[in-house]
């Protein structure tokens, strides 16, 4: 069977699959909409919230940045891990155990006041549409790379299956499709890097690959690949931080309090049964998401070495690097690399004119290698690759069967698709429940409470897939917007209302506005107000990175520290919350009593 | 807040303390600040820093997290508010 055929095999099917679960779980109630009925096992809700929080990014783009940065990379690996840590003992047990539908009627409930739960539903709104933007270009990119369609024909059949299964059936239709994503997108992940993980070292478990000798030799893959690249004229693979120390540290933190504080994660622990069963499911969900997680080093590692390999001979023939043969003929690159100079993400330019490629780093500062480079007649840089193609292209690199890559293909858009369902999730519940029942509409009736949502989801699938097809210019600075968003204001807004007793609204409200004003001011100062090109006040602040070096990306746990501070010092000099509401942060600290989620108030 | 009450929540916040400062430990000191040292000591073909920043942290994130659901469990039941 041909290629084409056989990806449209692959995709179609788990298309199919996905509506059959759809239907077969269509939810009838406003708690099996919201909340799935609160009766999702520990187990299945942890396979669903992987699926949820695996984005297009972390499937597509992730291993690829790790490639690119080296050792630097692991602050994505720890911030998007180390996050569920304060997930599962500072926000989930307690939030499941207050027993509502969202983050943001916590919020208002807790701080008694309707503007601290419109604050937070703008702060939702915005770091989830601006992350789902991401995800429907995902699905357009590995539908024009895989289906040969056009990328917005991509994202119209994205956005019609998202429709189906999200708008009937709600959470629980959405949880039961994601169990099914996530078996298709780890399979899709883990199968390529077994492979090359026993090409390159004989050892099929990848994370354990990663650290064994060469396939034949007493050389370590790692160490060989310091070796190959350093004398290519790159950073040393094991030790190149990202920027500074410290901005790493900062990073790393943003990311962890980020990932406690996005919405649409902290809601999958409302559809647990238990407050027990929030803790353990948290526990779950990150075994299945470590899974991806420490194979993601191993196939980023072990593609950078092999895109070396395979644009300098000398390296797998033990040579000089700088011979003249040891550099590949263009004429004799192989097929893949043919196949993606097509789509631009990877370009080759002859600019010695010796019909051969060199691929190093011609901006390197060491004089040997510039030396060496000269010796040789080497005039620059001849090929870029774009860190998505890491994963994307892994099994043709590796040259794996056709049922490797149909199969990568289907898991990109189990990616991009469950994570963007979960999104459009929190966007309707936080539009119908929080908005409309909350504030404009409170006497509604559970069936039009129930018919708004699933108008928002649809308003919000029409919006997302709109800004997919008109991607705005701002894409790329997006999600760490989200990231910076969601550690600014929502974390530290919903620790302090179950760890301090005694936090008021106003200390709330103060701290969130100037935690969220002071991240989008760092952030707006790089990338332009709003991200409208040529708005950039950079100068104004000192120059770029001009705190401390710390990069705008990396600055959400600053703005958090400001929150917190602002909140206490505010809450000093305000008075006391209502004893009523004392007692209900009393009430929320302990599981017994817990009951099935509800929009109640 | 009654006696047991409070006894409960300062278990729990003591229990809270001890994870979060492994989680700090293993993250920001050994992934981070003293990666550079940690590299001269070698885990199989990784140096140390590294592999915790890219593997070991996240084996440890999981091991509390299961750490956490048994040993808050078990103070649920010392101070009798679990779930039945």
């Amino acid at each position: 069977m041909d290629l084409q055929t056989t990806i449209y095999l692959f995709v179609g099917g788990t298309f199919a699959l996905y509506i059959g679960i759809a239907i077969w779980a269509r939810a009838g109630s406003t708690s099996e909409f919201y909340a799935a009925g609160g009766s999702v096992p520990p187990v299945m809700n942890g396979m669903a919230t992987a699926a949820d929080w695996m984005s297009a990014a972390s499937f597509i783009s992730m291993a690829g940045l790790i490639a690119n940065m080296g050792y630097g990379g692991g602050l994505f690996l720890m911030g998007w891990t180390g996050g569920y840590v304060l997930l599962a003992m500072l926000l989930a047990p307690y939030l499941r155990k207050f027993g509502k539908f969202t983050v943001p009627q916590f919020i208002g409930d807790r701080f008694y006041s309707k503007s601290a739960s419109t604050v937070a539903v703008i702060c939702l709104l915005t770091a989830s549409l601006t992350y789902i933007i991401g995800q429907m270009t995902g699905v357009g990119v590995a539908f024009s790379r895989f289906l040969g369609v056009s990328s917005d024909t991509g994202i119209y059949v994205g956005m019609a299956i998202v429709f189906a299964y999200a708008v009937f059936g709600g959470m629980k239709g959405i949880t039961y499709t994601q169990v099914a994503q996530y078996i298709v997108l780890i399979c899709a992940y883990i199968v390529p890097a077994i492979f090359i993980s026993l090409q390159l070292t004989g050892m099929p478990i990848p994370q354990l690959g990663l650290g064994s000798n060469m396939v034949g030799t007493d050389v370590s893959l790692l160490s060989r690949l310091d070796q190959v690249i350093v004398d290519l004229g790159f950073g040393k693979y094991t030790t190149t931080t990202a920027g500074s120390t410290l901005n790493m540290f900062v990073y790393t933190m943003s990311l962890m309090i980020g990932t406690a504080g996005l919405p649409h994660v902290i809601m999958r622990f409302f559809t647990v049964p238990t407050v027990a069963a929030a803790r353990s499911s948290a526990g779950w969900a990150l075994i299945f998401i470590a899974l991806l997680y420490t194979t993601a080093p191993a196939v980023a590692a072990m593609a950078k070495y092999n895109l070396h390999a395979t644009v300098n001979t000398g390296i797998n023939a033990n040579a000089d690097l700088y011979a003249t043969e040891s550099s590949l003929k263009a004429e004799d690159r192989p097929d893949w690399m043919k196949r993606w100079e097509k789509t631009g993400l990877l370009k080759w330019e002859d600019k010695n004119g010796d019909g051969r490629i060199q691929y190093y780093n011609d901006k390197t500062k060491s004089e040997a290698v510039l030396g060496k480079a000269e010796a040789a007649g080497w005039k620059g840089n001849e090929l870029t690759v774009n860190a998505d193609i890491i994963v994307l292209a892994n099994p043709e690199i590796a040259l794996l069967p056709n049922w490797v890559i149909a199969l990568v293909a289907a898991g990109g858009l189990a990616a991009a698709l469950s994570t963007a369902a979960g999104l459009l999730m929190a966007i309707s519940a936080a539009i119908s429940h929080d908005l409309v029942k909350n504030v404009f509409v409170p006497n509604i009736s559970e069936k039009n409470e129930l018919l708004t949502g699933k108008f928002a989801m649809a308003g919000a699938i029409i919006v997302a897939g709109y800004l997919g097809l008109n991607p705005p210019g701002f894409a790329a600075g997006t999600v760490a917007l989200a990231f910076g968003i969601a550690a600014s204001s929502l974390f530290p807004a919903i620790m302090m209302g179950i760890f301090s007793k005694k936090m008021n609204k106003e200390g709330a409200m103060a701290g969130m506005l100037s935690g969220l004003f002071i991240t989008l001011f760092y952030v707006f100062a790089h990338k332009g107000i709003f991200f409208i090109k040529g708005t950039e006040f950079v100068d104004l602040i000192g120059g770029p990175n001009s705190f401390f070096g710390i990069t705008p990306e990396a600055f959400g746990a600053v703005g958090a520290l400001l929150n917190f501070i602002v909140a206490f010092v505010v809450d000093k000099v305000t008075k006391e919350p209502p004893v009523h509401i004392q007692a209900m942060v009393e009430a929320v600290r302990v599981p017994r009593g817990s009951k099935a989620v509800t929009g109640a108030h | 807040m009654d006696d047991g009450g409070k006894a409960y929540w300062s278990a729990t916040l003591g229990l809270l303390s001890w994870i979060m400062a492994v989680w700090f430990v293993v993250t920001f000191l050994a992934g981070i600040v003293f990666a550079p040292e940690l590299n001269s000591i070698h885990l199989g073909g990784y140096p140390l820093g590294f592999w915790f920043a890219q593997q070991g942290a996240i084996y440890v994130y999981i091991a509390l997290i299961f750490i956490y659901k048994k040993m808050m469990g078990d103070i649920d039941r010392r101070f009798d508010v679990h779930e039945e």
